[in-house]
């Protein structure tokens, strides 16, 4: 029998090792898995390569696992957001590193890691300080640069409903980038406001298939990152 | 008899008014973060245009009242907003698919600089000590057709923004092509600038001492 539901975050967390590559969803604020985050902050990994769009704000989710020291590296497209300090004040001191990729490119190389292909072809970054260094090569008369796919030991997805099997919905652009993290990690585990019976989320509109979860924790209540940073409150509590 | 101070130029909203109407019927616009956003604000009667948020909404709608904001319905600057009727969510590999694959008619982008060419720097300024932040807009100027700059004509300081060639790093070589500045709106062409209307009370005088090429008028 398949039953990927999971009691414990710190279960659900236990597959991060120090050095992995962790792919985290949300776009600022929708779609961070707080509660995932906060557990690997419990858990304490090291040496983390973190692929997220942002770096989080105030001193929780994101921003607190950088701040914990957790993390040493990051790849997204867009570092400083409002409230967000913890991510520029290590980078200015030269204590974290920063891959920098264009929001498209991002999307499209955790794409194409899904999906089993290791590089690709795009026109975003030419003729741009972003795309020195890279593989350069003209199509029918326009140039583009080579993309590597991308490719996590474990992403961290926030969903609305989930079943047994792992099939996953939605909620309004929290979706962002966690259809595409849940393909291209080894190990995806997925905070969900509710587990439903297997049947009840109708197979046509079923967004992430169960094939691409591997664990699925219920947590029904999550926390609102900007009502925690607006508290001023720093995690650990 | 008090005289009263002339006020120069357009203020924000009259300048996403002025992009709002260079928009046909029917497209579909991806607004930048900032005064770009602005422009949903004016839609001319009689067209419908429907506004894409590259973090995966088509069909962005109002700014929701403060007591229906939903924290997970948000644009690309982290703002709330709403969905329209007929409006679709999906994740961030469709959205620049949208994007990148030339799906989008019009785009609407703040600028740091433009250069006479149409290049078009946006995303940081390339000192050593700032953090660099690139988002979407590196893929929104290669994929996207029709790129509109709004933008005011010069810095808070008072540095020139319209320029022989950007100093500051580039977004996109050769993309612009019309700004829109609180002084007047400009074409980008092949053999330069070329000013289509200036904001009341800017004269040529006053515009060419705030921009750093050699303005064509009257063309």
């Amino acid at each position: 029998m398949i039953n990927k539901i999971i009691d414990s975050v710190a279960e659900a967390i236990s597959a991060v090792k120090d050095g992995s590559t962790v792919m985290i969803g949300g776009f600022g604020e929708a779609g961070s898995p707080i509660e995932l985050i906060h557990a690997l902050i419990d858990h304490g990994a090291k040496d983390l390569t973190v692929v997220s769009n942002n770096t989080g704000s105030g001193n929780v989710g994101l921003a607190a696992l950088i701040a914990n020291r957790q993390v040493k590296k990051m790849i997204c497209s867009f570092p400083r957001t409002a409230n967000s300090t913890v991510f520029p004040e290590l980078y200015t001191a030269g204590e974290i590193e920063l891959e920098l990729v264009p929001q498209g490119t991002l999307a499209e190389r955790i794409r194409a890691g899904g999906a089993g292909i290791p590089a690709f072809y795009t026109a975003t970054s030419v003729n741009t300080p972003l795309a020195e260094g890279k593989e350069a090569r003209v199509f029918n008369g326009v140039e583009y640069v080579m993309e590597y796919g991308l490719v996590a030991d474990v992403a961290l997805v926030k969903s609305e409903k989930a079943d047994r099997y792992g099939n996953l919905l939605y909620h309004a652009t929290a979706r962002n980038f966690g259809p595409i993290m849940c393909t291209a990690a080894k190990n995806t585990i997925v905070q969900t406001k509710k587990i439903v019976e297997a049947g009840a989320i109708d197979p046509e509109i079923v967004v992430t298939p169960g094939i691409f979860v591997n664990g699925v924790i219920e947590i029904n209540n999550p926390a609102h990152e900007s009502e925690l940073v607006a508290a001023e409150l720093h995690y650990p509590w | 008899m008090v005289e009263k101070t002339k006020k120069i130029g357009w203020d924000r909203s009259e300048m996403a008014e002025k992009v709002a109407i260079d928009i046909p019927d029917g497209s579909y616009v991806n607004l930048g973060i900032g005064i770009p956003e602005l422009v949903a604000d004016f839609v001319p009667k009689g067209r419908e245009l429907i506004y894409q948020t590259e973090n995966g909404l088509l069909g962005m709608g109002a700014i929701p009242e403060k007591e229906n904001e939903d924290r997970e319905l948000v644009n690309a600057g982290k703002k709330c907003v709403t969905a329209i009727k007929g409006a679709s969510y999906f994740h961030h590999a469709d959205s620049f698919t949208m994007i990148r694959g030339g799906h989008i008619d019009v785009c609407v982008l703040g600028a740091m600089q433009v250069s006479e060419k149409g290049d078009l720097a946006n995303w940081s300024t390339g000192a050593k000590n700032a953090i660099p932040a690139v988002g979407g807009a590196m893929d929104l100027t290669a994929g996207v057709p029709r790129i509109l700059v709004i933008t005011q004509h010069v810095t808070k300081k008072g540095d020139l923004k319209i320029i022989e060639e950007c100093t500051f790093p580039l977004t996109g070589k050769q993309i612009v092509e019309t700004i829109y500045t609180d002084l007047a709106i400009i074409d980008v062409k092949k053999d330069g600038l070329y000013v289509r209307e200036m904001a009341p009370n800017v004269d040529s005088v006053y515009l060419q001492e705030r921009t750093g090429v050699k303005l064509k008028f009257g063309i």
